[in-house]
């Protein structure tokens, strides 16, 4: 017992310090994840970030302000500024009949972020099964790969036609369009992510007597998890640009649709309060992906935070 | 130095020699016989000559170390004894039994040798227990909660309490070799491939982790083949040095060194080890320069 001791007071101290640095509230051997998120947001609250956040903002809003309705420059003049743009989207009697108030335009975002999601759920589905097996077998990669290479460049908008073809009513045309750019996306990732995993560990896991359908379980898939959930987060943001394309060209609701026709009948403000609803929407996507990745690699986000605030 | 360690020191040189009270001698095994071993990368004809005619023993129950200069075939041998590689002729006999050799040019990896790497392989995404059960669950040899159980001792043996439920990233990069070497304690291996392990570490962990390892040896009288480029390193830790000669890697020179175990650090300064390395250092330093002349590069 005693001959332990001086190795395991080694351990401590080599522990100590990084507990410290990583100054969860004491007591904390395991904090709860609660408490962990809010002294996350409390430190996020006392560093600067927050407020240069909102200067960003400000000074964006300022010259957009400024460029539309005070100086009224040349390639400003049809654009609509700020206040018309935020007084619509507020307003209860909106004069292009559409903002926070509409029944219509949450209809518009529901049809958008349904779409996305089927699209986005299928790419995962498929994308992330077919990565793992281009990274995990050459041989499938050499039947697979050149085909994959060959189809991924082209543009969502050039399979339009033929996506018509092939597809009944407009619904399932703009899914397949919003899907395509998400899957190559998420396959590539993964399949990168299984070919940056360290040979040591799938010789670790072979030596410790497991076998190749383990080590793929086990080694293979949370190894690349990394990189899928890259792969994720641009699969998401594809999807919307593609969605947006797709829903440009046929759809009766969506966001797309509703830029695309208040172009055409001259209601620019509303035509703003739907880019802008976009961004907002495409941000929390990708966050919710985001989130998501955190929750289910534990010992990633724990890695970082112990990282400090990189 | 940290006094609580200095107070050790003196305790385990002031003590009579702690007999393994643990284990109870434990028929020794993990031998293993290397036999005009030649490891040719590429082909037969222009390829690589890593490993020639190379023959040496691992004694059972010892620690065998074997010094070389960087990228000189070390490795290469470690590997085809773990069952990574392939040998082009030859045969490594593992406790009379064949690992590779005619017709059958590349062992099987299992869990009677295993490997502890360079840079380290516990798998970042499983906590550190799970980490340490891991062999014993996917060989289907425990229950989860049987192999957590026995993972829970192991760890506290080695001193490594406390640590179950976090993950490797988490602790330290002595703590990581530590909790790597018990992981593969835990499928009470014949022999223990190390593979330069302490490499990344600074000189001051390195000597913990010495001390941690020779403890541990104490423990399990497992035996070792260890690896590295490190002469100071290998006399201290080994029973048996074999000494490399740079690519093509063969034996140049098989010491044997004669300072009881356990080992702690007072051993660096005694006369018998300097003996040791003046002996040797000539040797080493004349394959280093051949490496350097030659441009052997880190693989």
């Amino acid at each position: 017992m005693t001959e332990l001791e001086p190795t395991y007071a080694a351990a401590q101290a080599n522990l100590a310090p990084r507990k410290a640095s990583a100054t969860i509230p004491d007591s904390a051997d395991h904090a709860s994840r609660l408490e962990v998120a809010a002294y996350r947001v409390s430190q996020w609250l006392r560093s600067p970030r927050p407020y240069l956040m909102l200067v960003g903002f400000v000074l964006f809003l300022g010259f957009w302000y400024l460029a539309v309705e005070v100086w009224k420059l040349p390639r400003f003049s049809q654009m609509p500024g700020p206040t018309a743009v935020i007084s619509e989207w507020l307003s209860p009697d909106p004069t292009y009949g559409l903002s926070i108030y509409s029944p219509e335009y949450y209809q518009h975002i529901w049809v958008s972020w349904r779409r996305v999601s089927i699209a986005f759920i299928l790419a995962t589905a498929m994308g992330v099964p077919l990565g793992l097996l281009l990274g995990w077998s050459q041989r499938f990669k050499e039947y697979v790969f050149p085909v994959f290479e060959l189809l991924r460049p082209i543009p969502p908008l050039a399979w339009v036609p033929l996506a018509i073809i092939m597809f009944q009513g407009s619904e399932t045309p703009i899914i397949f369009l919003t899907f395509l750019a998400s899957f190559y996306a998420t396959t590539l990732n993964t399949m990168l992510g299984v070919e940056s995993i360290d040979v040591s560990f799938i010789r670790a896991a072979y030596c410790l007597g497991a076998k190749r359908q383990q080590v793929f379980w086990h080694v293979i898939v949370p190894g690349a998890m990394p990189f899928i959930f890259t792969g994720l987060q641009i699969s998401v943001g594809v999807a919307w640009f593609s969605l947006v394309a797709a829903e440009m060209v046929s759809g009766q609701y969506g966001l797309g649709y509703l830029i695309n026709t208040s172009y055409t009948m001259v209601q620019y403000p509303t035509m703003v309060i739907g880019m802008f609803t976009l961004g907002v929407v495409g941000y929390l996507t990708s966050a919710g992906v985001r989130l998501l990745g955190n929750y289910m690699m534990q010992w990633r986000a724990r890695e970082l935070a112990i990282g400090g605030e990189r | 130095m940290n006094p609580e360690r200095a107070a050790a020191c003196e305790r385990s040189i002031a003590a009579p020699l702690p007999a393994t009270s643990s284990s109870p001698e434990k028929p020794r095994r993990g031998e293993i016989r290397i036999a005009d071993v030649i490891k040719i990368y590429g082909s037969e004809a222009n390829g690589i000559r890593a490993v020639d005619k190379c023959t040496f023993d691992v004694p059972a129950g010892k620690i065998t170390v074997v010094v070389g200069p960087s990228g000189c075939g070390k490795t290469t041998l470690l590997n085809a004894i773990a069952g990574f590689h392939s040998i082009t002729s030859g045969t490594i006999h593992l406790d009379g039994k064949v690992l590779c050799g005619a017709g059958r040019p590349k062992a099987e990896p299992g869990p009677d040798r295993i490997v502890v790497f360079q840079n380290g392989a516990l798998f970042p995404w499983k906590t550190i227990i799970e980490n340490v059960a891991f062999g014993p669950i996917v060989q289907g040899r425990l229950t989860r909660r049987q192999a957590f159980d026995q993972a829970r001792t192991m760890l506290a043996e080695a001193g490594l309490r406390n640590l179950e439920s976090n993950y490797p990233g988490e602790i330290s990069s002595g703590m990581r070799r530590r909790v790597e070497i018990t992981r593969a304690l835990m499928n009470d291996p014949k022999v223990l491939l190390l593979d330069e392990p302490y490499r990344a570490l600074d000189s001051l962990t390195k000597s913990v982790m010495h001390e941690a390892l020779l403890e541990t040896f104490d423990r399990n009288q497992v035996t070792i083949f260890f690896i590295t480029h490190d002469l100071e390193e290998a006399i201290f830790l080994g029973h048996r040095v074999v000494i490399m000669t740079t690519r093509p890697c063969r034996p140049k020179k098989v010491l044997t060194v004669d300072i009881p175990h356990p080992r702690d650090y007072s051993v660096l300064t005694a006369k018998r080890f300097r003996e040791y390395l003046d002996e040797t250092a000539a040797a080493v330093h004349e394959e280093a320069l051949k490496a350097f002349a030659a441009g052997e590069r880190e693989r």
